[in-house]
């Protein structure tokens, strides 16, 4: 019985060593592929070279043995935020030959900590975190794998080996505003925002901005739904706008749902992430979009290279594609959809800037005078609402920012 | 409409999905069996309906496959629970875990040509105003302005509370979660009930995923139910093993989201993590009633069996 029973421990031990063997190249095969493994780690770093076929499998044969790894927080499945990201994924895929792999759904914390490090322990070249909560996780890592490189996005730190990348999602915003001001009727808007944290007042604030230029009455009703990614919930918020007199929803959510719910009683949407109109129907008159995809090849492109800066810190704007909005429905009247693609230009060539004084707070103070623009930095920390916004932000806006 | 009557219409249609679930786990609870496995039965229960009603056309025929896979999956935690004795506790989780990954797989393969399901527009139950009753004021809103399966709630809750206090199957039902062994000397079988009654609770925990996925938000995404299994799980202490007080208690889980949302939007500013926490708090207080006085546990008929596996050949 006792011998029996060692000699199935044995075999299912075998069975995972084979098991790691086989789909990574990093760990977990030690003890059974002595000396062929520590050279595959290594020469990863270095120049490629022909050895090692059995450990590294089929696995590698695409374009040379870089390997990207991706950290997702919600499903690719979300037709979302995770869904941009992937599509960035699949580009490094299809046009460098590169291989990839991703976990979804990781939950921002310790087991973040976990999935990375895993990753590099397992020889990808470069991870991808895709969530703001990944920040912390990220850096720590990055302070034990020093080959390695990270990519964190949408945080502010940055270590020798982890840069941090986001993008001016504000300038689509504003336009996106633009559109939705121009298309109420009742002058409310709703914004279905999952936390109050700057990336997403930031993005209510440019919003409201838009749509108040082309409709000084316009206000915009805020309600926090306290997460990234929950269908029902996100349904619920938008249905609550609706019934306090919305008549076009926008969101900073992971799913259409808000969408859904607004084209269900007949109303407008503004979308996110991507483009929703494809999913939900013409009710959606835009959707700020993000393109990850040439920022992702350029940083591999950059690594491959070895002249990628690891600390970067890289806040991509309309200009360098990264954030866009969507084609616009054809239920978008012409004359808004002339003003929209005029005010793209207008920040693509750099002329105009959303947060450029005048700025009023929701408190009447005066944010930025007139001929100052708020700093890099001040967008950042942003955790007040602007004139025109009703909700309930973690401060009261301050005056004299910008320079 | 105005804010109370709009809450209250909220309340019902998001606590359907709820009442099913929290009944179905009742009546498996009643029958001495822990099924911590409702939230991957009704997740389960969500893709398959929508995949099924999405290839037949055909919303009904969605939510019949619903209710098999619910009670197929039910199924196994009786043969695990039942037959092999294995820990309710850990065989119910292992259901959630496996069901919610067998899930997200499904979504992504059961779409046309093999595809992913995720943001396809296919049949979904809509408002049916019952005619007459559904120009009731406020009444008629909240209550009879609602979809078929919301309907079907409305018959299936006083079925199930007559059939658990006023029929003999019913008392054998209780029986068996109560006392197995006094049961079982009755001359009723034991294991048999058990069976069928968790592959009954699966069922019903499969409609109300079926409710999610073709009415209440229509289509499939990954994580649809968000926890709704769980909800239901505690809900059935809330409601003291009662499905008439699981009712109740329903709305006002269903219904605490819709509350503090609309609250929000009309700028009344109270905590919504705080509301939030609300049926939870009570939970937690029915609980340690239930646990701590003797008396109340007897009152509401907390089923004594439920947890443990039954054995012939044990001795009590």
């Amino acid at each position: 019985m006792t011998s029996k029973r060692w000699w199935i421990a044995l075999v299912v031990l075998a069975m995972i060593a084979a098991a790691c063997g086989g789909t990574t190249s990093g760990e977990g095969g030690d003890t059974d592929t002595t000396g062929a493994e520590p050279a595959a780690t290594t020469e990863a770093t270095e120049a490629p070279t022909e050895s090692t076929p059995e450990t590294t499998g089929g696995e590698t044969d695409a374009g040379g043995d870089f390997k990207a790894a991706f950290v997702y927080v919600a499903p690719i499945g979300d037709l979302g935020w995770t869904w941009a990201h992937d599509q960035g994924r699949i580009a490094l895929e299809e046009e460098l030959g590169i291989e990839t792999a991703f976990i979804e759904n990781v939950p921002e914390g310790p087991d973040a900590e976990r999935v990375i490090r895993d990753f590099a322990q397992k020889g990808y070249n470069v991870v991808f975190t895709t969530s703001f909560g990944y920040m912390d996780p990220t850096i720590n890592v990055a302070s034990e794998f020093p080959d390695t490189q990270f990519v964190h996005i949408s945080g502010f730190k940055t270590a020798a080996n982890a840069s941090n990348v986001f993008g001016a999602m504000e300038e689509a915003r504003y336009l996106s505003g633009m559109v939705a001001g121009a298309a109420t009727e009742s002058n409310v808007l709703g914004f279905v925002a999952a936390f109050p944290i700057p990336e997403v007042i930031r993005g209510i604030n440019a919003f409201t901005l838009g749509a108040r230029s082309v409709n000084p009455d316009a206000t915009v009703k805020v309600v926090w739904t306290n997460t990234w990614f929950g269908p029902p919930q996100e349904k619920e918020a938008a249905e609550a706008l609706l019934a306090a007199g919305a008549d076009v929803i926008a969101q900073h959510q992971d799913t259409t749902e808000p969408q859904k719910a607004a084209a269900d009683a007949g109303k407008f949407s503004i979308g996110y992430d991507s483009d929703m109109r494809s999913f939900v129907g013409d009710s959606v008159l835009t959707s700020p979009v993000w393109d990850w995809a040439p920022k992702y090849i350029s940083i591999v492109e950059e690594l491959q290279a070895g002249t990628y800066q690891g600390d970067e810190s890289w806040y991509g704007s309309m200009a360098d594609g990264v954030v866009d909005i969507a084609e616009l429905s054809p239920l978008v009247d012409a004359e808004t959809k002339e003003l929209v693609e005029m005010k793209r230009q207008e920040i693509i060539d750099g002329s105009f800037q959303p947060f450029c004084g005048p700025v009023l707070g929701a408190n009447g103070a005066e944010i930025v005078a007139e001929g100052k623009c708020l700093t890099l930095g001040e967008l950042l920390s942003m955790d007040y609402f602007v004139e025109g916004v009703e909700g309930e932000a973690p401060n009261e806006a301050p005056t004299g920012l910008g320079s | 409409m105005d804010l109370v009557t709009s809450i209250l219409s909220i309340a019902v249609f998001a606590g359907t999905s709820l009442v099913f679930a929290t009944v179905g786990e009742i009546i498996a609870e009643r029958a001495g069996i822990l099924n911590l496995g409702l939230e991957g039965m009704m997740i389960m229960g969500a893709v398959t309906a929508f995949a099924t009603a999405y290839a037949t056309d055909n919303a009904y025929l969605g939510v019949l496959v619903a209710m098999i896979v619910g009670g197929l999956m039910a199924l196994i935690h009786a043969i695990a629970t039942i037959s092999l004795r294995a820990d309710q506790v850990v065989a119910g989780l292992a259901l959630t875990i496996g069901g919610t990954g067998l899930a997200s797989f499904l979504g992504q393969e059961l779409g046309p040509g093999g595809g992913p399901l995720v943001g396809l527009i296919g049949p979904k139950f809509v408002e049916v105003p019952i005619p007459g009753m559904s120009s009731i004021p406020v009444i008629g809103e909240i209550l009879f302005n609602k979809d078929q399966l919301v309907y079907a709630m409305y018959l299936i809750v006083p079925l199930v509370w007559w059939f658990l206090y006023k029929t003999r199957p019913g008392l054998h039902l209780r029986a068996v979660g109560e006392n197995p062994q006094a049961t079982d000397a009755l001359g009723v079988n034991v294991f048999r009930l058990r069976y069928l009654y968790t592959v009954i609770g699966g069922m019903f925990a499969g409609l109300g995923g079926a409710h999610l996925s073709l009415a209440y938000t229509p289509g499939w995404t990954e994580n649809l139910t968000g926890g709704r299994g769980w909800i239901a799980i505690a809900l059935v202490i809330f409601a003291t093993w009662n499905p008439a007080r699981a009712v109740v208690g329903a709305l006002l889980f269903g219904g605490v989201n819709a509350i503090q949302f609309r609250l929000q939007a009309e700028g009344t500013t109270i905590s919504a993590n705080l509301l939030n926490m609300t049926p939870y708090l009570l939970t937690v207080i029915v609980l340690v009633a239930v646990t701590y006085f003797e008396a109340f546990r007897k009152k509401v008929g907390a089923p004594a069996a439920l947890g443990i596996p039954y054995n012939r050949e044990e001795r009590v």
